[in-house]
């Protein structure tokens, strides 16, 4: 293999299971707040149970958020030595702000949050939540304009050394493809939270345990959930796939598959990508459909993937092409089962069907595959690019480092993070059995 | 310009050793003066709220020489490559440990978290201080602006050295047993009862040897590299900063001898800032000096972002500065005072 196959895997595969982690704190983040203010507002300790409970959910995925994430900021330099020397000088600076700016404000608030709830009191407590919320919210959109940038760079000059360097501050942060895609991506987070949430809620409901609490669980997982996944189609997907279709045309064209031009292009349900012959195998389609999502008329002609140079073609067409249908199906398939929860709680039948809760309680590991798909995507859309149209991704590696280095440091963490994970799912699965403590229990030594 | 940057990243480095210091020095320590488990869950508790902050200081220092010198970012963490993973393991390991350790109250469960956090804690410091050493000492930078050290070599300096020598890895010890030094200060500081009284012990042997030490490197240093002191000699300004250091071991001594606890915590502070600020002063411009031709040196002019970049980076690096002042003091104001043990009910 090429010493730049190596460093992809290491970092697709270091940086998905680092997000697995992330993407639930950032909803939680929000659900905890959310729990905190009922609270205050019903005056019912049941829901102080239930963010507490959440809380040591929250610090468990925290702690390995932070120590898979540190890894991440260093890969730039390690494994990435000619990217950051190209691009460092506009990446850095929210780069720097993620760090000064959010993880300041998280780690100190964290500490506060998990130890200091008697401290604080109700109102300090709360407070202390909401500078988590905007702690991670803004680190989270900090690493999007950071990613934004790679697909779609704007507000740089090119010095006379060749490397890039910031402009224009308020074009680079406020990048369109930044707000777009930071708002999708946030309400995958919050989906994500939702559904594990409302997953919990079932098993206790289901094992009869807790009842106050499940209660409280699903009615506010599938509320925000559903609120969350209909965000995640409209405006936020839409807006992200037109921004696709007009900056990313090679990428679109092998999203769908699609490798001849036309007019009343048909979106694609489900079939087989066959690159070498350039064909579907076994499709189910939409007519028009494609046409009017990318440029808002089902008349309006897409590219197909010959209308551009072979170079620029994504290099992994196939992976892609599924990547990008699991995560819109997956999507799918979550607004009809929030929904239909939605309209169960309504009617108040939630609490009495089984079936419904069965199938929340199962679901939660679904939208984790829908956010890895979605960032597998947008990172397999943006190739052969490191940077879209400024450096490729083989010109963005380490010369100095060999083949057999990056072989012994990815076979390094596939092993630690192996052990991390069981562990993990090990404390998560006891704390979820011992469901909501009624004492408070941050305060000790 | 290019050289506030230099400033700032020495800055936010020396506040991130003397803050993470703390608690690597109360982790190498806590199998020695904490013995029951009622006592490691107290150096726990004394450690919990802060290291995870404290951390991020080295996060943001990262992500600031990124932006402000993309040059020596690419270039050091790239030839750095097989140290530097090593010690990105062993901080999730030490991390982890400090998390994972209170979810069970199995007692093999806590042993092992316990020893994994202390020799994480210990080869954490080894490396850093190493690291130090290697920036002291110089790297093979060539003419491609980037280099390759290996882990080790034949421990010699020179020709062809790796990351860990003689020099570097005495630099290492060096670090550890100040780091050492330091956290059975801030331990003794905020526990109290037996875990108070084995760290002050501890930390009255610790600064004697911390004292042979420093003036055993700081000879071998001027072996090693000579041109530093030459720097230093016209550098009368960076004077005042020895005498911090000189002073904050001082300090440590009074104060250890007068029960004073803060005081003697603060002294060990100002000695570690002293010593990594006057390194810095004798460093500048140099960050990477190259062994092979001093020309191939990055330093704050060949090194860094352009002027517009760099005027935009300080003007937010200031307010985002005084934010994250503010939290740590108002974090350590809320878990002022010394720790009490209390029945376990969750948390550390």
């Amino acid at each position: 293999m090429d010493a730049v196959v190596w460093d992809r895997f290491l970092f697709g595969f270091t940086i998905t299971y680092h997000y697995l982690f992330p993407q639930l704190t950032m909803g939680l983040a929000l659900l905890i707040v959310v729990f905190k203010v009922l609270r205050l507002r019903r005056g019912d300790p049941a829901y102080d149970d239930v963010a507490r409970f959440w809380a040591k959910i929250f610090g468990v995925n925290f702690a390995v958020g932070v120590v898979t994430g540190i890894p991440m900021e260093f890969q730039f330099g390690t494994n990435w030595a000619r990217f950051s020397d190209f691009a460092g000088g506009v990446i850095g600076l929210t780069l720097a702000l993620e760090g000064l700016f959010a993880f300041f404000a998280e780690s100190a608030f964290l500490g506060l949050f998990l130890f200091g709830e008697k401290k604080l009191g109700p109102k300090g407590h709360l407070g202390a939540a909401i500078m988590l919320l905007l702690g991670s919210w803004l680190s989270g959109y900090f690493i999007i304009v950071t990613n934004a940038f790679m697909q779609h760079p704007v507000g740089y000059t090119i010095a006379p050394g060749g490397a890039l360097q910031l402009s224009d501050l308020w074009s680079y942060l406020f990048n369109p493809w930044a707000i777009w895609q930071y708002a999708h991506n946030m309400s995958a987070a919050v989906t994500t939270s939702s559904f594990v949430v409302a997953a919990v809620g079932s098993y206790w409901s289901l094992m009869k345990l807790y009842p106050l609490h499940a209660g409280i669980c699903l009615r506010v997982g599938v509320i925000v959930g559903l609120t969350a996944c209909l965000l995640q189609l409209f405006p936020t997907g839409d807006r992200q796939g037109r921004l696709v279709a007009t900056y990313q045309q090679p990428t679109l064209a092998a999203m769908e598959a699609k490798f001849e031009r036309s007019a009343r292009a048909d979106l694609i349900i489900i079939g087989q990508p066959d690159v070498d012959r350039r064909r579907l195998d076994n499709p189910i389609t939409v007519p028009d459909v494609l046409s009017f999502l990318a440029y808002g008329s089902f008349g309006a002609t897409v590219n197909g993937l010959e209308d551009f140079p072979k170079d620029s073609w994504p290099d992994n067409i196939e992976l892609l092409y599924y990547m990008y249908h699991v995560m819109v199906g997956l999507g799918t398939l979550f607004i009809a089962i929030m929904a239909a929860a939605v309209f169960l709680l309504w009617r108040g039948l939630l609490y009495q069907s089984r079936l419904m809760r069965w199938i929340l309680m199962l679901s939660a590991p679904f939208p984790y595959i829908a956010n890895t798909a979605g960032w597998m995507t947008a990172e397999l859309g943006r190739q052969p690019w490191i940077v879209y149209g400024l450096q490729r991704t083989i010109h963005a590696t380490s010369p100095n480092v060999s083949t057999g280095t990056v072989a012994f440091s990815l076979l390094g963490y596939l092993g630690l993070y192996l052990v991390l994970g069981i562990l993990f799912l090990y404390l998560v699965g006891r704390e979820i059995a011992h469901g909501p403590a009624p004492v408070p229990h941050a305060v000790a030594a | 310009m290019e050289t506030a940057w230099f400033a700032l990243i020495g800055f936010m480095l020396t506040v991130y050793v003397v803050l993470d210091g703390f608690d690597f020095g109360a982790g190498i320590l806590h199998l020695f003066v904490a013995k029951t488990d009622e006592e490691r869950r107290t150096v726990f508790a004394a450690i919990g709220p802060f290291w995870d902050g404290n951390e991020v200081w080295l996060v943001a220092a990262g992500g600031v020489l990124v932006f402000a010198f993309p040059r020596v970012y690419s270039a050091a963490l790239s030839g750095f490559y097989m140290p530097l993973t090593i010690l990105l393991w062993v901080l999730i390991v030490r991390g982890i440990s400090i998390e994972f350790r209170s979810h069970e109250r199995n007692p093999l469960w806590r042993a092992f978290w316990d020893a994994a956090f202390a020799s994480a804690s210990l080869l954490i410091a080894l490396v850093l201080g190493a690291a130090l050493g290697n920036l002291i000492r110089g790297v093979p930078l060539d003419g491609t602006g980037y280099f390759r050290s290996p882990l080790f070599t034949n421990f010699l300096t020179r020709p062809r050295p790796g990351t860990l020598d003689w020099y570097t890895l005495s630099v290492g010890v060096f670090t550890a047993a100040v780091l050492t030094g330091h956290g059975a200060l801030y331990l003794w500081w905020k526990t109290s009862g037996l875990v108070a009284q084995r760290s002050a012990l501890i930390a009255r042997r610790c600064w004697a040897a911390i004292g042979i030490m420093a003036i055993a490197v700081t000879a071998a240093t001027a072996w090693v590299r000579p041109a530093l002191f030459e720097a230093l000699r016209y550098r009368i300004w960076a004077w005042p900063l020895l005498a911090v250091a000189v002073g904050g071991w001082a300090m440590v001594f009074r104060s250890i001898v007068r029960g004073k606890e803060l005081h003697a915590f603060l002294g060990s502070a100002a000695f570690i800032a002293g010593m990594l600020a006057v390194t810095a002063a004798e460093m500048f411009p140099t960050i990477l000096p190259s062994m092979i031709d001093p020309a191939y040196s990055l330093t704050v002019w060949n090194a860094a972002n352009g002027r517009q970049g760099l005027w935009i980076g300080l003007a937010w690096w200031i307010p985002a500065i005084v934010l994250a002042v503010g939290y740590f003091v108002y974090l350590f104001r809320s878990f002022r005072g010394k720790l009490t043990h209390r029945p376990e009910t969750g948390g550390y």
